[in-house]
């Protein structure tokens, strides 16, 4: 028996000598070559050289990878709840998720967007948009959580964001579903369409602290704005946004608005519109909006609603906004790092037309328009073009750089990544997908300084990459290495939700900022308990509040009484380790809510409205010593109106006297 | 036999397309969890780390000793009594008698090396079982829990 065995290993195994000794792909599945694995290789304890953040569509988060390794490294709660961290469960973290509409448990994040300063990425923060219930969220790179979400009016299908200015000083967030604005009333007939629905894009501004705020919104003609960048060097203080549905369709868009030969992409002078702003052009509209910030000494987040936006009409106001035509349904509108160079990407289009910002400006100046569109001039394409790139692929998608003068275009259509000249326009090199590509992204590819040694490319299709897994797939990455002058495939990982954009930026920049504890002597938080002598349980009316501590390996109390039916259960759990990577857990047998998850000096607040008398447990879920097992307690559930005494306790492990049992019992 | 065939075979295909390989560098296994050998310490009273001499007054600094108190309470209180009693780590009673001062300070504020190669402090987490977890501390607030626990062992 071990005779036969040993024979078709032996086998295998020279087999496999062979084929790798010759280092030629043979076929699609393994179009890898030879040396593909030492490239994408990080040994066990070492570093990634780059942070991936990807956008997690669907599941509303953002999740953190390493290049080349493709390890996932984090899941950062965005707009989504996260019961394995307690976000929009815990009592702090619930205010992140409200809206206008209320608490909101979910939504669709497609793009992430590295702060910038002077056209370079910082480190400070990325940025997130959702996709549904219009909102921007900006989340801080030393916690990596999300530090504030601010909503967005007159918006619906916020997709062209959050984009940002080379200085981060404004994130911008345009209109997908142009509606009705807020301020007017909304109930009309879906067929009004080209008469009552507007396009919107938002400016925020973003101060040197992070705070968000709108500063204003430039109202547009109703058409579907997709995705944006902004200028940079000699185009500053221009933002260009690609827009489809310029038929207006409100049905059936797969087809009615596929009719026009081109479509458009949106050029916006910014500065012209702050002037505008400053000299009192815009109106201010009654709205409602929620802005929502996280505070890290209180470890606790506030909702405010506001109430008021100011909106610049940007066809009445003369010289903000010019069209230039652009071939079909325009996804990708990306600005090479000179910012010379304006790169369309029509996704029904067999070409990719690039502009020039300087052609553009002269065509404004000698009013080269072919007419206008809804109030807008739209320049003759011709006059802003630079030049046609023809026969790349099918489907252009998203173009980011290398800062070599080459761009790398996403095809969805052809499933490849085609990497071109600028100057010349010329193919240089095209690589398989597997399979149909959607963002792609190189580090730091949108900004003034690309990090060119990858290219990842994100898949919407993943079918036969990994091991199946019923019906529902994970997507597909690949990692291409770019430091040669022809694309090689290094890598292939799954990824969560489904990535739209994604970015990149050197580790250096982040891991040194990268925040280990929060100090206790720092904790502001209203309920923190600064050590086991402030732990104590307090009741106020129907409110029980539990001021807890948690240390390797016990709560403190973890003997609590009193609690009856009706009561609503506060238990403020402060984490006392000052240790980096030791976190508590804190549940609740029965809570229909989540765990908490409480970092080092951190206080996080679970409430617990308990369904029945009894005697319910509590534990740590977080591994967290030796004894992690033996770090649990136990509360006990009295029915309403008995006298049973509020008490709490640790370590007194006395049998109670017999009377005493039955007196309680009564 | 088998092992070393699929073992052969791998290190073939290595052989084969790694070029440039060979120098990968060892990895450093993380401090934390350290658990490898160390040289064994010199039998220092001292321990390990920073603290290579600590001058302590006759008498007590009672304003350095309340400030210990208030670490004690937030930091160190969960897990440590002041008698002999031991809780998680051993109780506080007499302390400053079993150790050097400087052993102390060393251990506060170096637990990590110290519980991974001072051989007073592996004998002690034998017992105890819980490594007693980096509270971050400063220089000075070693000192001052240091003085706390010389009030506690009735330094006036």
């Amino acid at each position: 028996m071990t005779h036969i065995l040993k024979q078709p290993i032996l086998l295998l195994a020279v087999l496999l000598g062979i084929s790798f000794q010759s280092c030629k792909p043979k076929s699609t599945t393994s179009a890898v070559s030879g040396d593909a694995a030492v490239k994408a290789y990080v040994p066990p304890g070492k570093y990634d050289e780059f942070y991936n953040f990807l956008s997690g569509g669907f599941s509303g988060q953002m999740s953190v990878y390493g290049l080349p390794s493709g390890r996932l490294f984090r899941v950062i709660p965005v707009f989504s709840v996260d019961p394995e961290k307690g976000y929009g469960y815990s009592e702090e973290t619930k205010p992140m998720l409200n809206t206008s509409h209320g608490f909101i448990p979910w939504d669709d994040l497609h793009h992430t967007e590295l702060s910038q300063t002077n056209g370079e990425i910082d480190g400070r923060w990325i940025f997130g948009n959702a996709n549904n219930t219009p909102r921007v969220a900006r989340i801080d790179l030393t916690t990596f959580r999300t530090a504030e979400i601010i909503e967005l009016p007159n918006s619906a299908g916020n997709h062209s964001s959050p984009f940002t200015t080379e200085n981060s000083e404004y994130v911008v967030a345009g209109t997908r579903f142009s509606v009705p604005v807020d301020y007017v009333n909304g109930d009309v007939p879906i067929n009004t369409y080209k008469k009552n629905f507007k396009g919107t894009l938002s400016f925020i501004s973003v101060s040197k602290e992070g705070a968000m705020d709108i500063a204003f919104q430039l109202l547009l003609p109703g058409v579907n704005f997709d995705l944006s960048h902004s200028g940079k060097g000699p185009s500053s203080g221009w933002f260009f946004f690609s827009c489809y549905n310029s038929e207006q369709a409100n049905t059936l868009l797969e087809v009615n608005a596929s009719q026009r030969d081109k479509d458009f992409i949106l050029a916006v002078n910014w500065k012209k519109a702050e002037e505008y702003l400053k000299a009192g052009k815009g109106v201010k509209q009654k709205v409602r909006y929620a802005h929502n910030t996280y505070d890290e000494n209180t470890h606790s987040a506030k909702s405010e609603i506001r109430e008021e936006v100011t909106v610049l009409d940007a066809v009445a106001l003369k010289d903000i906004c010019y069209l230039i035509p652009c071939p079909k349904s325009p996804h990708g509108c990306d600005v090479d790092p000179t910012g010379e160079y304006i790169v369309g990407s029509g996704k029904l289009a067999a070409l990719i037309p690039v502009f020039a910002f300087s052609k553009l400006q002269k065509a404004i100046a000698d009013k080269t328009y072919e007419g206008e569109y809804e109030g807008i001039p739209v320049i003759k394409y011709e006059a802003a073009l630079y030049g046609e790139v023809k026969k790349p692929g099918l489907g252009p998608l998203h173009t980011e750089f290398d800062g070599k003068g080459n761009a790398y275009t996403s095809f969805f259509v052809s499933s490849e990544i085609v990497k071109w000249n600028i100057k010349d326009l010329k193919v240089l090199d095209r690589a398989p997908t597997f399979y149909s590509i959607g963002h792609l992204c190189i580090p730091g590819g949108d900004t003034r300084k690309p990090n060119p040694k990858y290219v990842i490319g994100y898949n919407k299709i993943t079918k036969d990459r990994y091991l199946p897994t019923g019906p529902e797939l994970s997507q597909s990455a690949q990692i291409y290495d770019i430091s040669g002058d022809k694309m090689q495939l290094i890598n292939d990982f799954p990824t969560i939700g489904e990535p739209h954009y994604a970015q990149a930026v050197a580790a250096d920049l982040l891991m040194k900022n990268s925040r280990k504890i929060y100090k206790i002597e720092e904790n502001k938080n209203p309920y923190v308990s600064k050590g086991e002598k402030e732990t104590k349980v307090v009741r106020e009316g129907n409110k029980v509040h539990v001021y807890m501590t948690a240390i390797r390996s016990h709560f403190s109390p973890d003997n609590i009484e009193g609690v009856t039916m009706g009561d609503e259960v506060y238990f403020h759990v402060t984490n006392l380790e000052q240790d980096w990577d030791v976190p508590h857990g804190f549940a609740v047998k029965g809570a229909p809510t989540a765990e908490l998850l409480i970092m080092p000096g951190e206080t996080q607040t679970l409430k617990w409205v308990p369904e029945k008398t009894g005697i319910y447990p509590i534990y740590c879920t977080d591994f967290c010593s030796a004894l992690h097992q033996e770090m649990q307690g136990y509360v006990r559930v009295s029915p309403k109106g008995s006298n049973v005494p509020i008490t709490f306790s640790l370590g007194t492990n006395t049998a109670a006297p017999e009377a005493t049992d039955k007196k309680a019992a009564q | 036999m088998k092992k070393f065939l699929l073992l052969a075979g791998m290190v073939s295909l290595i052989y084969a397309c790694g070029g440039g390989n060979k120098e990968e560098k060892k990895e450093t296994p993380a401090t934390a969890e350290s658990t490898e050998s160390a040289p064994a310490a010199p039998a220092d009273e001292k321990g390990i780390g920073k603290f290579t001499k600590v001058d302590l007054g006759d008498k007590l600094d009672a304003g350095m000793a309340q400030a210990g108190k208030g670490i004690f309470d937030i930091k160190c209180s969960a897990c440590h009594k002041l008698t002999e009693e031991k809780l998680v780590g051993p109780g506080w009673k007499n302390v400053t008698q079993r150790r050097k001062p400087e052993w102390i300070m060393n251990f506060v504020t170096n637990v990590d090396e110290m519980l991974s190669k001072d051989p007073k402090a592996q004998a002690q987490l034998e017992i105890c079982l819980v490594r007693m977890p980096n509270q971050n501390l400063t220089d000075d607030d070693a000192r001052h829990i240091l003085e706390f626990m010389r009030m506690n062992d009735g330094v006036k």
